[in-house]
Order: C-alpha cells, then structure tokens, then sequence
C-alpha cells in the first residue's frame, strides 16, 4: 500500500450548464431580478451538489474514472479538449470537489495548472518570485535558498528589480516557469504548461520534468504534444468524454488515442460561451490529382464580433510527429481574416504534392499572434495522401518507410553543366 | 530515493463535502505566509507609481474631517454638543471608520479580483477577503500617528483607555470582515453585489456617528441603534482616545454580538460556499 502515490476511485464531476444568465425579454430580466433574493435564499439554504432546476443541463466533465498511480511514476494524461483532463487535475489539486467518488493522495502535492499565477505587472522580478513561491506553496526560507538558482534559470539577471510588466512575454514566461520548475513536491500535477514559450524554452521545461522524474518523484501530466508525453511517461491514460478509455503504457495509449481521436475528415463544435471566435467546424477533402495534388481544409469559424485573426494549420504524421506548419495571418498583416458577426467560412488549399503517402493529423490554432489565444483544436481532422507518383516518376514516397513525411524537392542544380557536354562524365568504351 | 517517511505525514482525501463543515483554523495558519505576501502585495500594488504614496492614505480622512468640520461642526453646530474640539472627535471616527469602509468594499469584491488564483491553485479561501483586511491596517497605522499628533496640538492627553486601543482596531476589523465574508461569497454568484458596495458603505456612514455625536440620538433609542457595530468601535474609540466620562458600556456589548454572530455566520457561510469558488466565479 505504501507505494501508492494517488489513487483515484470512481471520481465523477458534474457541472451545470446553466441558462441563468440568458435572459430573452425585459419582463423575463425583471422577474428574475425580483426573484433573485428568494433564489438566493434557497440556493444559500440548500446543498450546492443537488440542486437540479429544470431549465439546466448538466455535464459529466469525469464519470467514474478510477485508477493509481505509483511513486516515482510518470503517468500522461491525454484525450481532446474536454475529455475532462483539466476537471481531473483541478479535483487532484484541491481546487474544486468531486461530485461523487474519492481520491487519496499519499505525498505533499504541487500542482502547476498555470505559469505565473499571481505575477502582478507592477510588481518587481524579485517580488514576484516571492509572491509566486509563496502561492505555490513555498516557504519564504525556501524561496530565499532558491533564489539566485531561479534567477539564473530564468535568465532575468539583470532585470530582477524591473516590474514584470516591463519584461517581454519570453522573459516573464521563463521568469515563471522558473519558479515552479524549483517546487520540489513528492507527486507533481503539471497541465499543458509546457505549451507556452518558444522551442528551446520548452526543451529546457521538458529537460528539468525529466530531472524531476529521475529524482524519483511523482509526476502526473497533462498534454497534447504525444511526442513529450511518449518520451516523458511510462504510462498514460486516455479520457474521453469524462470517461477514461485507456490505461495502458504509453505508445499504446497514444495510439489509440490517435486512432480514436482522428479518424474523421471532419468534426463541428459549439462556439465558446464568452464569445471568443471559436473553430465550429472543420473538414478536409483530398484532391489527388496527378497534376496539383492538394488537400481542401474548410474552416468555420464563429464569432461574437468582427476582427482579424490568424488561423494556424500544424500538420502531423499519424503517429502525431510534427510535419510542419502554416499560418494565415501570422506572419503577414495582408493575410489575416476578417471576421464577420456570426458564422464565417473560408477555403483553405493545402499542397500535398510533396507530401509522402500516409496519413496525416491536422491540428488548428485561432490567435491574435503574440497577443491572444482564442482557440485550439487539437487533432482535429485525419486525410490520407495517395497521390499517384508525379509524373515522370515511378514511386512517391511513402510514410511508412520511415524515412519522414515529406519529400524533398531535391533536383540538380541549374549551374552544373550538363552530361552531354561530356566535360564531367567520361564514357569508356569497354574495350577500346 | 526514499518516500516513505514524507508519504506517512502528508495525505489528502478528496471526496464531496455536502452541509455544513467545520472551520480549519489550523490549515489557515499553516498558510500564514501566503497571507502575509497577498497584504504586501497589495500594499505595494497600491502605491507603486504614487507621486505622494502612502500620503494618501491620511488625505482622504483629512479632507473629509476639514469638510465636517465646516459643514456639521460649524454650520451645523455639533461643535456644541461637546467639551472636544470637533475636529479631533471627527478624526477620531474617520479612522476607524476608513478602515471598516476600505475592509469592507476590498473583501467584499476579493474573491472576483482574484478569480485566476482561485482557478489555479489550492490555498484556505479565507486568505482571500482576510488579505486586504490585514493591508489595510497599514493605512491605518500611518492615519493614528496623524491623530495623536492632532492630539498633541489641541493638548488632549490620552488617558488609560488608551491601552484598550488595539482591542477597539481587531473590533473594527471584525467588523467590517462580518459583512465581508458574506458578500465575498455571494459576489462570485451574484455581481449585483460589486454594484451594492458602494452604496452600502455610503449608507452605512449616515447611520453611524461619524459626523455627529452620538448624543443627539435620543436615549432610549440608542440600544437599537447599537446594532450597527459600528456604533460600538466608534464610541470605543472616541472613548480609548480622547476619554468620555463614561466608557459605552451598551453599545459596545450590543454591537459586539451583533459582529460575534454575522461573523461565525458569515464564516461557516463562507466554507459551505468555499467548495464551489472555482467553479462559479
């Protein structure tokens, strides 16, 4: 029983989508302002958990997930946006309660559900990595011993006496992380952190979670990146819907995870309830032409109000390995889209002439870049590239040879002379 | 490495709490430190970037005390009422009064200001609405100097009562910490209640004897009156201070409790909603 870290048994979380606040009509707004106070009487009076109006609907964010997890075990928690990931980590984090079920956890638990909470602009380097520790969960001595280490892995030397607020978005992401990578629990609950900053940020995240876990601590961890996930965990668990589908070794459960999560061409969303642009839908439509092979992406995006936006496409092969990426609008003002009140559709062609045969993952960002995120969509379509060979050629690359997704477009340079000048390729004749 | 020492004295049983639960007083001091840096934080969040700093925090009492003084003190003729100059048994009430306001209105809109951290990471709530309480006793600090040097000037000798003094402040921040827990909460279901604040404090004034004496309430009115608290820490300020001839017995039993009961209430109100914070705000 001892080397239990954390056990979980038939946890569920329910939350009630509520319409309370959709009020249609003046006189619908006044009666309800009129009854707020006897409402608020008997919501005060009675138990929060069973309260069940009629006009609300609930959802199961966690349905009877139940399992363990041992110390000094690295366990990955994966499945799409709202399988009930965050819910889990919340519940394990003391944030908020179960609905039903139990979880024990042997250890004093550190839980990093966000870099930098409680950073204040106006507040100095040096006072917000006291501020920071002390929400973490630190000691000030501690803090105090790990100071010049913090500093110095966040790389902020010389600006730990400057309000954050003054810092690039780089440096206060590293200021950050740095104070959590120095939290130092026997059973560690990570979410999708490591998503933030650039790449060599994240391989120095991701190179002190490894350190974290050969010292022999606990660590559960949230993410979409199946590439960490398989290189970090020696288990994972997938969840879907709130429901946990798999418990499994790690590769086994990302690829399922991949053959479950993406085997549509196509998925449609609700939009967000604050009315943040949202992805509502996506397709993909592979035109294997001979000539301009392509893949059409059709994207709609719903918005409460206009404004441009980039849409980012990030391509995977199907065991989830990056291919590459393509933005509208991040790296040119001309290219951005323009969104219109209410449902907005756009084309996208997607040139998959390079691209070997196989089948391929598309995951989709919505952003102001640098500035905001306003959705992502992990995963969200499969297509399979069988194009024919182009022409002229016998054979097209195909994915599972393993040498990578993508076909160079290698040809002889235009300077070398060519082979019938004879001046570099002497023909012998056998026997002359 | 080993675990099992470490595994043996920290364990966390997670279930669903339903009905009432008991306050954990130990696990709020445990966290004391997190307490301490959340009232710092809003110490120097308030007065970075301020020409005049912490000056302001004796302004505002200043100010209102310059405009009694002239309207009620010598228009109104309260000045009268008393062997005191007006303007020191004015400040006298502005300062605990200020802190009662400033506790109130802070506390009460705390949990919303802070929601990222309510999301984010496990602490006692009761951190929270406490932390601007505790900053604001800073202010209040700075504006007691000013009194007693008021004091000095007018060549007023504190007498015994002065002693009490300290118990009078935690009155004070019982007080406006009663109201505050309650509203806290309610603001993360309700916003009606960030509008409801400003008015309440204001209302609040006018039936406390801040610009008047409480002399001109009729006697046998005055154990009603008494139910506000804030009666009470007034009078026993006025009374640690500047020494009536009678410490106010009554009103201070009778406000006291009222802030005994808001304040148990108020705070097993604030653990039975505690659970759901994250979920609401």
């Amino acid at each position: 029983m001892s080397d239990i870290a954390i056990r979980v048994d038939a946890l569920c979380k329910r939350y009630t989508i509520g319409r309370r606040y959709v009020r249609r009509t003046a006189r619908e707004a006044l009666m309800s302002a009129l009854s707020a106070p006897i409402r608020l009487a008997r919501r005060a009076l009675r138990s929060h958990d069973d309260r069940g109006d009629e006009d609300e609907t609930t959802l199961w964010a966690l349905k009877d997930v139940t399992f363990e997890v041992k110390h000094g075990e690295v366990i990955g928690v994966i499945g799409r946006n709202g399988a009930g990931k965050s819910t889990l980590l919340r519940i394990l984090s003391r944030i908020t309660e179960p609905t039903s079920g139990e979880a024990e956890i042997f250890g004093r638990v550190g839980s990093l559900l966000e870099v930098g909470t409680g950073f204040h602009p106006d507040l100095t380097g040096r006072e917000n990595i006291f501020l920071n520790g002390a929400i973490l969960g630190m000691r000030r001595a501690e803090v105090s011993r790990k100071f010049d280490e913090i500093v110095a892995f966040a790389e902020v030397e010389r600006f730990i006496d400057t309000p954050v607020k003054h810092y690039s978005s780089g440096m206060y992401t590293r200021l950050a992380f740095a104070v959590a990578a120095h939290l130092e629990p026997e059973i560690l609950v990570v979410d999708e952190v490591l998503a933030v900053g650039d790449a060599e940020f994240q391989r120095k995240c991701l190179g002190r979670m490894g350190e974290v876990a050969r010292q022999g601590r606990t660590i559960l961890f949230v993410s979409h990146n199946m590439g960490s996930i398989q290189a970090l965990c020696s288990r994972a668990i997938l969840l879907s819907h709130g429901v946990m589908l798999v418990d499994a070794d790690a590769s086994a459960t990302v690829k399922r995870y991949l053959s479950d999560a993406a085997t549509k061409d196509q998925v449609s969303r609700p939009p967000s309830k604050n009315g943040d642009p949202t992805i509502t839908g996506v397709s993909a439509h592979v035109q294997d032409s001979a000539e301009s092979p392509c893949v059409l992406i059709s994207v709609e995006i719903t918005s409460a109000r206009a404004r441009p936006v980039s849409l980012d496409f990030r391509l995977f092969d199907g065991m989830a390995n990056p291919v590459g990426c393509g933005c509208l609008g991040a790296w040119t003002e001309e290219e951005k889209l323009h969104l219109n009140t209410g449902k907005n559709r756009y084309e996208v062609e997607l040139d998959t002439s390079q691209l070997a045969i196989g089948s391929y993952i598309l995951s989709l960002d919505l952003t102001i870049p640098l500035v905001q995120f306003f959705d992502r969509l992990e995963h969200a379509v499969r297509f399979d590239v069988a194009r024919p060979p182009r022409p002229g050629k016998q054979l097209a690359l195909p994915q599972r040879w393993g040498y990578g997704s993508y076909e160079l477009p290698v040809r002889r340079a235009a300077s070398t002379a060519p082979l019938e000048s004879g001046a570099t390729t002497r023909v012998v004749p056998p026997f002359a | 490495m080993s675990m099992t020492n470490a595994t043996r004295t920290h364990y966390t049983f997670l279930r669903a709490h339903s009905g009432w639960r008991a306050l954990d007083l130990a696990e709020f001091w445990r966290y004391r430190e997190l307490l301490a840096f959340l009232a710092l934080r809003e110490l120097q969040v308030r007065y970075r970037q301020m020409a005049l700093g912490a000056v302001w925090a004796i302004i505002q009492p200043l100010m209102t005390m310059v405009v009694f003084t002239v309207f009620f003190g010598y228009l109104g003729g309260f000045r009268a009422q008393s062997d005191k100059p007006y303007a020191v048994l004015t400040f006298c009430a502005l300062l605990p009064w200020q802190l009662f306001a400033n506790a109130l209105t802070q506390s009460g809109n705390s949990l919303v200001a802070n929601e990222r951290l309510i999301t984010k990471v496990y602490f006692p709530r009761l951190i929270i609405p406490v932390a601007p309480v505790v900053a604001g006793l800073v202010d209040f600090a700075i504006g007691l100097l000013v009194l007693l040097g008021m004091m000095l000037f007018y060549g007023l000798t504190p007498h015994w009562g002065i002693l009490l003094l300290p118990a009078f402040v935690v009155f004070a921040v019982l007080a406006a910490l009663a109201p505050g827990l309650w509203l806290s909460a309610l603001n993360v279901e309700y916003r009606d209640v960030r509008a409801t604040i400003p008015f309440l404090t204001q209302f609040w004034m006018f039936i406390t004897p801040v610009a008047y004496p409480i002399s001109i309430v009729p006697e046998r009115w005055r154990t009603l009156y008494a139910v506000n608290p804030m009666v009470g820490v007034v009078e026993g300020f006025r009374w640690a201070l500047l020494g009536a001839t009678h410490p106010p017995l009554v009103p201070m039993l009778v406000s006291g409790a009222v802030t005994a009961l808001m304040l148990i209430g108020g705070l097993y109100f604030f653990r039975r909603m505690e659970k759901t914070f994250a979920d609401r705000v």
